[in-house]
């Protein structure tokens, strides 16, 4: 009996914590079920443009909340991805994306960490073969004249060491 | 030659570090408009303080106007409102949009505070402001004789930013418009 009591307990408890969460964003009914699926998926990838860190689908302003109208009118009308994302930049600049596209601007930005990535491959590759090469000649000169002190400076050292 | 080498990492990082440092003092909530240099988008609305004319794009057009979008939900609207009446003193064409709003309260907005604008546009599901890529209130746009926006500006508007940067700009585009009328 306890036992059902604290399920039934946790049960009524979680409807309630799902309520509220479900009142904080609207819900929208579908015509097609698929676009329900490319909503949810277009409101990650908006980025909210007032509140800005968070996505359309994690912020509650008010301007998310017509963006998510927005979004769902437009998926009504069948367009595609592409044009509904093509809607919001037109209005609110590639701000809204969130994954910033391939043009002019962005160039850097796409391809800088790989120009900077092949840079300091170029640069690690110049340094070890810079220094193999000066490890490489004093060896080359040991081998050559394999008596390092020549026989007055000998002399000189012995003499130092009391020898 | 290699010794003046050793000083590139130096300049790299003072170059970066100047950049960042001026990062430090920009408004991250100031950004570039898409709609400067386009014109303005259709709409067709119903104004606050008579409900039943229909306005358009059309009813616009033909000089260097202001577009505000205010709201009485909006603190900085309050303001602002001086400044804009100061502004339709000098005789610059200002229309209002009435951004996610009640009608009633607009009504009484207008009633209770002078009246800078022309008209206001009633937008209450903010579909206008969408077209417009607003994101808050207050926004003023400046829109030259085409119906072309040539400067949003985000945020409250003070006799100081009116004067120093839009003011010129609505005197150079009038003066367009003066040359493009008498040509």
């Amino acid at each position: 009996m306890k036992h059902i009591v604290s399920v039934l307990i946790l049960l009524i408890s979680l409807l309630i914590t799902n309520q509220s969460q479900a009142s904080s964003v609207e819900t929208y009914v579908f015509t097609d079920p698929s676009y329900e699926l490319r909503f949810h998926e277009l409101n990650k990838i908006l980025r909210c443009p007032k509140c800005q860190n968070q996505n359309l689908a994690d912020s509650n302003s008010l301007i998310s909340q017509d963006l998510r109208r927005e979004v769902k009118r437009l998926l009504e009308e069948g367009r595609s991805d592409d044009q509904i994302t093509e809607f919001m930049v037109m209005r609110y600049g590639s701000f809204v994306l969130y994954k910033p596209k391939l043009d002019k601007i962005t160039y850097l930005l796409w391809y800088g960490p790989i120009g900077f990535g092949i840079f300091g491959l170029i640069m690690l590759v110049l340094v070890v073969i810079r220094q193999k090469h000066k490890r490489q000649q004093p060896t080359n000169e040991t081998s050559s004249n394999s008596k390092l002190l020549n026989d007055k400076e000998q002399a000189d050292i012995d003499k130092l060491l009391n020898k | 030659m290699k010794r003046a080498l050793l000083f590139l990492p130096l300049i790299f990082f003072i170059v970066l570090g100047v950049f960042l440092y001026k990062g430090l003092f920009l408004n991250p909530q100031s950004m570039p408009s898409a709609l400067e240099g386009k014109p303005v988008p259709d709409f067709k609305l119903l104004t606050v303080l008579n409900p039943d004319r229909v306005v358009t794009k059309t009813d616009l057009k033909g000089q260097v106007y202001l577009l505000n979008v205010w709201g009485t939900w909006c603190v900085g609207c309050k303001v602002e409102h001086p400044t804009l009446i100061n502004i339709a003193k000098t005789g610059l064409p200002i229309y209002g949009i009435n951004f996610k709003d009640e009608l009633s309260d607009a009504q009484q907005w207008i009633k209770d505070n002078h009246n800078p604008y022309q008209f206001t546009v009633f937008d209450p599901d903010g579909r206008l402001a969408l077209d417009l890529g607003v994101y808050g209130a207050p926004e003023t746009f400046v829109v030259d004789h085409n119906g072309v926006i040539q400067l949003r500006y985000a945020g409250v508007l003070d006799i100081m930013t009116w004067n120093t940067t839009i003011l010129p700009l609505v005197k150079s585009l009038q003066q367009k418009a003066q040359t493009d009328k008498s040509s």
